[in-house]
């Protein structure tokens, strides 16, 4: 208990808990400026998010995707590389659960582990080939993952094209049953909101991420090389080996995040016109939460529930959604410019001695 | 007496880090007109009670008078505004600017109301400045274009031109060549002729004698002593700063050699710009001595370095580690074979800054099944083991879960020392073991070396310091263009005699252009 108190008093934590403060202030200031009741507003948001068995669990199906990507971007940040396409492995998961989904037929004990393999294991690769051409060609990682990010949306738009469009459809035809990851009772009990087992795997990365990273001999590698890769070659750590398995991992949490959104709650997947943003949402997650594990999964929750909330704002009290994304825009900026928050805490610290004094 | 006046005075000063008091009730007085040496072990205090003065810092405790006047320096602004100026160790310059942009930054003369640089007026102040204190300056030349030496007079004359009357100097000589040494004490001397006061934060003794009135002795946040350098010598001052007797001079018997250890046999290796590095380097180390390489930096030794340790590949010629040959092998195979490395840059190399020191102590073999248990690091070893080398080499640092960041320079050094010499090696090599350190860490480091080579290691030296090479080295290997030129004993050799053969060896005339 004692640890925990440590824990959540450290500048670390009430960094972020302050700048969300703050970001929500800002999103109400912008709601008076416009004339607009930024207390129902956020009233609201929760009586979206709370109110009722359905939306809770439809929100516990937003933050779903952001833990992945959240943790794919913070993954590669750790090992010293900047994966900017997790929206790209997002997409290229997606499509190969997809593909196994749709074209091939199994028992369902085999179905859907095969399609979470299947999907995962292309989004490392697409991952990966941004690792290699670093590794071997010295290509920067954030010009690549960029690039591919395009590649991946027009090759799964091609895709499902030409091998899984449900005619007269803009998209793919359904995934089989066998293939799907609901959770049938969870549903039911909260009102048939889309639940599936995607945020337990969520949870099991937010884990791995821990242990992996900071418990094994392989995570020590990669670390070393993440925050000084001059000092691991004269260790004698295989640097371009290691790139290319930090792209591979972190693409394959991203991965993860597309597969589920595939065989837990779209069950077919649309030809899209343009990136879905799961993947970016993924970077300032991983900001939010200061690219550590756990943080991730409270960035993620945020994320989640303030996107998820918005819809409510506009329905209780007349907000446009967008608003939302200022307040997240903010948040984002508080943390990003934690000198920000030093200095106010500095300050309000500061005024309560003078106080004291007199 | 004008000369007596005191200019700057700091009073019962106290300053606290978490962990440790950096300064303890530290009083220190500047006269007018004074070169005041502040001398000190890295992480003794001195740069900390500087960087109050400045204003970088605020202490918790004490009182400065600037001029006879309290004053609270809440920020470098104020300071400079009581004419207190600090040429960092560490340059603050925008390279791509000129001199004078570099020098106005900040204060520019304005004109047109303020809306523009009169650029005119600030290159003829700077050049006048320039002149006045004869520091020899192009005011036109852009930073890229000028030496380090001159690098630093920019520095000198920013605070000057700020107005500066009080003048202090981190470790001016740090970065310097023997050559701009000599040429930064005559400017001193010329400053505080025309009535400025110098702080001189050093610890090198050497420089103390030749320029100091006066020098302040701080071991461990506390002054030790405060005394005229006309009454002292280097010996009194080294035992003050370190709190204990030095050896300024090394102790050592007689090499016992062994059969060869390390041969390197016609090595040819190109440099970072495709030419040779190396051109059919060749020598024998034995074991239990120690191999100084003597040479001006750049004339292949970090090449050499690096192909011993497999960070670079060979073209031609061979390395072999007792019976195995090892060009061409991964560094984790020539580290299994018994190579070790200490190596040049330290931050860059021998470190991973960010990593706490229990996680540095492994970095070369976290791998082995003494704390790998089936892919899973075994924190417990890991622990055991650091708080083993922490302690046999006095690495002081408040626990094993400190940063590397976090630790002094001479502290990092024997982190280092301690996991290379730990691993046992046939071969340590040993690059630049002491820059940048302190007498005690020197000293220390030194000691381990000579160990190292009377328990029948064998050890290879590569430095740019002579007096370091000619103090350790039981023979010594001159290196020019890539080649061994000589090999020489200390004992029959001199420093003129070794810096000829390391500059130009064969045509002592005409500058060889390397026409291979």
């Amino acid at each position: 208990m004692n640890k925990f108190l440590k824990i959540i008093t450290k500048e670390s934590a009430i960094v972020p808990f302050i700048a969300i403060v703050l970001g929500l202030i800002v999103g109400a200031i912008i709601m008076l400026i416009g004339g607009y009741d930024p207390i129902l507003a956020y009233r609201s948001l929760l009586n979206k998010v709370f109110g009722n068995p359905y939306d809770f669990g439809e929100t516990l199906t937003a933050i779903t995707p952001l833990v992945f990507t959240g943790l794919s971007v913070a993954f590669a940040f750790r090992t010293g590389l900047f994966n900017i396409g997790a929206e790209g492995q997002y997409i290229m998961g997606m499509t190969g659960a997809t593909f196994v989904g749709v074209n091939l037929h199994m028992p369902w004990y085999l179905h859907a582990p095969f399609a979470i393999i299947v999907g995962t294991l292309i989004g490392g690769i697409w991952g990966m080939i941004a690792g290699y051409l670093k590794a071997a060609r010295g290509v920067n990682e954030v010009i690549t993952t960029i690039m591919l990010n395009w590649i991946a949306l027009h090759l799964a738009n091609y895709t499902v094209n030409h091998f899984l469009l449900e005619p007269g459809k803009g998209r793919s035809y359904m995934i089989d049953p066998s293939a799907q990851v609901t959770i049938g009772w969870l549903s039911r009990l909260l009102d048939d909101a889309r639940v599936h087992w995607g945020m337990f795997f969520a949870l099991l990365c937010v884990v791995f991420f821990y242990v992996y990273l900071f418990r094994t001999k392989q995570g020590y590698e990669l670390r070393v090389v993440g925050s000084n890769s001059d000092a691991a070659q004269y260790a004698g750590i295989n640097v371009n080996k290691s790139i290319v398995k930090a792209m591979f991992i972190s693409g394959a949490f991203a991965g993860m995040a597309g597969v589920f959104q595939v065989l837990g709650v779209f069950m077919n997947q649309a030809i899209a016109a343009s990136p879905t943003g799961h993947g970016f949402d993924g970077i300032a997650v991983a900001l939010l939460g200061g690219n550590n594990p756990v943080g991730v999964l409270f960035g993620a929750v945020l994320f989640g529930t303030l996107s998820y909330g918005a819809a409510g704002m506009s329905f209780g009290a007349d907000v446009p959604p967008e608003i939302i994304r200022i307040v997240i825009g903010s948040v984002i900026f508080f943390v990003a410019a934690p000198g920000i928050i030093r200095w106010l805490m500095k300050r309000l610290s500061a005024k309560k001695r003078k106080g004291e004094v007199v | 007496m004008e000369q007596t006046r005191t200019v700057v005075e700091m009073r019962n000063i106290t300053k606290r880090f978490p962990g440790i008091v950096a300064n303890d009730n530290v009083s220190f007085k500047l006269s007018k007109g004074e070169i005041h040496a502040l001398l000190g072990e890295n992480g003794a205090g001195k740069s900390t009670l500087m960087n109050i003065l400045f204003g970088l810092y605020q202490p918790e405790e004490g009182e400065i008078f600037v001029n006879g006047q309290e004053v609270a320096i809440d920020g470098p602004n104020k300071a400079i505004s009581l004419g207190i100026g600090m040429v960092h160790q560490h340059f603050k310059l925008v390279h791509p600017f000129t001199v004078t942009e570099n020098i106005i930054l900040g204060s520019e003369p304005k004109k047109w109301m303020g809306l523009s640089v009169d650029k005119k007026l600030a290159y003829e102040k700077i050049g006048k400045l320039s002149k006045q204190y004869g520091l020899n300056i192009d005011p036109y030349a852009k930073i890229d274009d000028i030496s380090v030496g001159m690098q630093q007079r920019v520095e000198i004359l920013k605070t000057l031109y700020r107005g500066a009357d009080i003048l202090i100097f981190d470790e001016p000589t740090a970065v310097l060549t023997p050559q701009e040494i000599s040429e930064l004490l005559v400017i001193m001397r010329n400053l505080v002729q025309q009535g400025k006061s110098i702080i001189l934060i050093t610890h090198k003794l050497k420089e103390i004698m030749a320029i100091a009135d006066t020098v302040t002795i701080v071991r461990r946040g506390k002054v030790i002593d405060s005394l005229p350098t006309a009454g002292t010598n280097p010996n009194q001052l080294a035992e003050k700063m370190v709190g204990r007797e030095v050896s300024l001079k090394l102790d050592k018997k007689d090499a016992v050699l062994g059969e060869p250890v390390l041969e390197v046999d016609r090595l040819v290796v190109k440099g970072r710009s495709g030419l040779n590095a190396l051109n059919e380097t060749s020598f024998v180390l034995k074991r239990g001595e120690i191999l100084g390489i003597a040479g001006v930096e750049g004339n292949g030794q970090s090449e050499l370095i690096e192909a011993l340790t497999g960070l670079r590949s060979v073209t031609s010629g061979s390395i072999k580690l007792g019976d195995e040959i090892i060009s061409g092998q991964t560094p984790r195979k020539i580290s299994e074979a018994g190579l070790s490395l200490i190596p040049e840059d330290r931050h860059k190399h021998g470190l991973v800054l960010d990593f706490p020191i229990r996680e540095n102590m492994v970095l070369e073999t976290y791998y082995q099944p003494q704390f790998n248990k089936n892919g899973f690091l075994d924190f417990g070893a890991i622990e055991k083991h650091a708080e083993r080398l922490v302690k046999e080499f006095d690495v002081r640092t408040p626990s094993i879960m400190t940063d590397a960041r976090a630790l002094s320079g001479g502290n990092q050094q024997k982190a280092i020392i301690a996991r290379e010499v730990d691993k046992n090696p046939e071969v340590l090599i040993a690059a630049q073991p002491t820059r940048g350190l302190d007498v005690g860490a020197i000293e220390f480091i030194h000691k381990r070396l000579v160990e190292q080579r009377n328990m029948g290691k064998a050890v290879l030296l590569v430095s740019y310091e002579l007096d370091e090479i000619m103090q350790l080295s039981d023979r010594i290997a001159v290196i020019y263009e890539g080649r061994i030129v000589g090999e020489v004993k200390p004992s029959e050799t001199n420093d003129q005699q070794l810096g000829l053969m390391m500059t130009d060896y064969k045509q002592p005339q005409g500058g060889p252009d390397n026409i291979e």
